[in-house]
């Protein structure tokens, strides 16, 4: 398959806060984002820390935004996967097409404890059911084909049942009998996003996400993590040109138009225990967004603001708008899902048969 | 004018999105998606413009089979409850939103955060309709998996709701989180409630069921019960008989409301409601939905019957699994026959016996004649007030707002505002006492 991809900029934003539960702060950040027409926004979430359930707050925020993605958090170690899918396809519904979901797992004894249901794991074991959670989740979404519900009068049928499958999965931990409650969502498969920066986390990123975050301090860093994850991807049997490799980065724009923090690479990132750190002005980050992406290293950019008010409106009207101002990144947003933004295809269903029974 | 102080009993109203069932008419051409949010949008804003208390989900976990295939006459599919609701709390502002959850399919912890997310998001409308299970084929879509009998689902949903609130007062009422450790029959967890203390302290607690069990857990632990709706009598019995639970709970009979899912039609007479009250049965009764009605009770295989023509003459087979994912049967050879006599005594073929026994609604006529019938079931102690279940989406409530509304309001017996902003304050409930 020749890849249709254009090369485009992919930019992302955090809309994270410390200490909220109010719906306007959040409408506010995703709107801002939208302002400077984002690809997605993404909300962390974990049983950890203090916060409210990401998926719920994106949610609340759909009906009040009309053309940026939607990606919260939703862990995958505890909670139930037939549940979790329902919730991602219903924010695809309620968002008409721009729902995404960042994969993550809950690795302490603290969090298994909220549950009692199981002991902590080690990461790589939970990655490797995060994958199976990846694999339950597009059946699922599958479990009803596009053209299922039919209202056929003359027959009675309000759903052709040929087009609804039971998934049947096994899995190590869990199985799930299907199919799912909720009908195929617009999207077929709403957007799954994996932080692919160590271990097994990279391989189901490879092996199931449509978006790998990768936490890198060089052009060079990211660049080498892009390939290993396109060539692990057309191992497992994926058109690499499926897979969008965007860079994640903290940014703190505090210091406005001064010129970036001396000392780590020329105007480049440095690795903090968060993360590659950006501190300085929007023009240099511009500048450093223009510069990797013209490196064929990265497809985007996943961008953490550390003062989401103050950083997200930097990044928007200085730093997106002389990206814009350069031609390096869209002014408008060309289609109304997330998988347009990404430039990515609607996947076919799995169990659609063309021009036979199923 | 003055704003006067109201002197009756007032009445509670809610709105159920059209059910899974057949009950509601998909067939009808003003019937549109059960999936889009605009459907989901355009009913809870209807119900706001009717001043309703809360808007009302229910929920499925596997969808429904019979002869082992999907059941495909009746509306299938449904999104999320929770997330529909925090979507709606964007586009409406003062109405409750119910959500239906199970609590044998679900871990306390994350339940109570989504529930407190919601209350959070919402400004203080969330509810919580707690339901149970029972069925291993439900259970085939979840890690628990399995069964629970049906002692083991109302021990475990009390303790379950019992810990939400020991979650939702973790934290104290200045925001200060504090440690929490439970450890009980059926959950042994212990840490720190990731959400603050929302605004209503505890969302609403509904319970659904008129069992015992149900009615006790109702008496113990829920702020509201969605129990069936009956003759006047059976109404005023079971309104005596759950509200006469309370004081052993140390909780007063204003603690629980109590409210019927009920069902309208209206007409501009009599007559012309008692008309589309029949054309309405025979839309939930398709030839089709006729023969699967009398396949639950006989228990096999019938699709050679006609429906237009007369009953089968074997008694119902004792094979509980040819339906699965609903209960309905009870006792079968009774109903046969209860139909079978029915029958002869009419002269009925099977799809007008299935319309004729089949639910009838619960008030039918001019919309004078059914203000005041709520009315008076409200004010004879038949119930708090009523959850209505439209048979259309989206537009099956846009009748009664328009119509039924002004009158209950004109009797000084429904609200013409809201005068608070959380869901509480429209049920009339006291705001829960914080045990830190």
């Amino acid at each position: 398959m020749t890849s249709s991809h254009g090369r485009g900029l992919h930019l992302a934003a955090a809309v994270d806060q410390r200490s909220a539960y109010d719906a306007d702060s959040y409408v506010a950040l995703a709107r801002l984002a939208e302002s400077g027409g984002l690809d997605f926004v993404t909300l962390d979430d974990t049983f950890a820390r203090p916060g409210p359930d990401a998926l719920a707050v994106l949610s609340r925020v759909a009906p009040v935004t009309s053309r940026i993605g939607l990606v919260p958090t939703v862990t995958v170690t505890h909670t139930e996967p037939f549940h979790v899918q329902a919730a991602v396809a219903t924010l695809d519904w309620v968002s008409r097409g721009r729902a995404g979901w960042r994969l993550d797992v809950s690795t302490t004894e603290g969090e298994a404890r909220l549950f009692g249901r199981r002991h902590a794991a080690p990461a790589d074991a939970l990655w490797e059911e995060a994958g199976e959670v990846a694999e339950v989740a597009a059946q699922l979404w599958d479990s009803w084909e596009d053209d299922a519900e039919i209202r056929d009068t003359a027959t009675g049928r309000f759903v052709d049942r040929d087009k609804l499958h039971h998934v049947d999965f096994t899995g190590s931990e869990f199985s799930v009998k299907g199919p799912s409650i909720v009908p195929r969502p617009p999207q077929g498969h709403p957007v799954r996003v994996v932080d692919a920066t160590e271990g097994q986390a990279r391989r189901t990123a490879a092996r199931y996400a449509d978006v790998a975050l990768v936490r890198a301090a060089s052009s060079a860093q990211a660049g080498a993590v892009r390939a290993e994850l396109r060539a692990s991807a057309e191992k497992f049997g994926r058109d690499p040109d499926t897979l969008r490799v965007l860079v994640s980065l903290v940014v703190d724009l505090g210091d406005g138009e001064h010129a970036a923090e001396p000392g780590h690479g020329g105007g480049g990132p440095r690795q903090t225990a968060h993360g590659p750190l950006y501190r300085g002005g929007p023009v240099d980050l511009a500048e450093l967004i223009a510069t990797w992406h013209g490196d064929r290293t990265v497809d985007g950019f996943h961008l953490t603001p550390v003062e989401p008010r103050r950083d997200l409106e930097r990044l928007v009207n200085g730093t997106v708008a002389l990206l814009q101002h350069r031609g390096r990144f869209r002014t408008f947003y060309p289609g109304s899902t997330l998988r347009e933004h990404l430039g990515l295809a609607r996947p076919a269903n799995q169990y659609a048969v063309t021009g036979a029974a199923s | 004018m003055t704003v006067r102080k109201p002197s009756r009993k007032q009445i509670h109203l809610a709105a159920h999105f059209p059910g899974v069932n057949s009950a509601t008419v998909w067939a009808d051409p003003r019937s549109k998606s059960q999936i889009g949010f605009s459907s989901f949008e355009h009913l809870a804003r209807t119900a706001e413009r009717g001043l309703f208390d809360f808007f009302f989900l229910a929920e499925g976990l596997r969808l429904r089979e019979h002869k082992g295939r999907i059941h495909d006459l009746d509306v299938v599919g449904r999104p999320e409850s929770l997330t529909v609701l925090n979507a709606l709390a964007a586009v409406t502002e003062r109405i409750g939103l119910a959500a239906t959850v199970n609590a044998t399919f679900n871990e306390p912890y994350e339940l109570a955060r989504r529930l407190a997310t919601l209350d959070h998001l919402s400004g203080g409308r969330a509810a919580w309709n707690v339901v149970t299970s029972s069925d291993a084929f439900t259970g085939e879509n979840f890690r628990r998996g399995g069964y629970l009998d049906r002692a083991d689902r109302y021990t475990r949903a009390a303790e379950f709701v019992a810990v939400a609130r020991e979650l939702w007062d973790s934290w104290t009422p200045d925001g200060l989180s504090r440690p929490f450790a439970h450890r009980g029959q059926h959950f042994d967890i212990a840490g720190e409630f990731t959400v603050p203390r929302s605004p209503q302290g505890h969302p609403v607690v509904i319970q659904a069921g008129d069992s015992g069990e149900g009615r006790e857990f109702a008496a113990q632990a829920a702020d509201v019960i969605f129990t069936r709706h009956g003759t006047l009598e059976d109404g005023r019995a079971f309104y005596a008989d759950v509200k006469g639970r309370l004081a052993k709970y140390g909780r007063s009979a204003d603690d629980l409301k109590i409210m019927p899912g009920v069902s309208v039609v209206l007409g501009d007479t009599a007559a012309e409601a008692q008309e589309k009250a029949a054309e309405i049965r025979r839309q939930q009764v398709s030839p089709q939905n006729a023969i699967l009605a009398l396949e639950q009770i006989w228990g096999t295989d019938l699709s050679s019957y006609d429906p237009d023509g007369p009953f089968p003459d074997f008694d119902p087979v004792p094979d509980a699994s040819l339906t699965q994912g609903r209960t309905r049967r009870g006792d079968t050879v009774a109903t046969a026959e209860k139909w079978r006599a029915l029958s002869r005594e009419k002269g009925l073929s099977i799809r007008q016996t299935v319309i004729e026994a089949s639910g009838r609604q619960s008030f039918i006529g001019t919309p004078e004649a059914v203000a005041a019938e709520l009315e008076i079931f409200v004010r004879q102690d038949a119930a708090d007030g009523f959850i209505l279940v439209p048979h259309l989406t989206p537009g099956g409530l846009d009748e009664f707002v328009d119509r039924v509304v002004p009158l209950l309001q004109e009797r000084d017996a429904f609200r013409t505002e809201y005068r608070g902003g959380t869901l509480r304050s429209h049920l009339g409930l006291s705001d829960p006492v914080w045990k830190g």
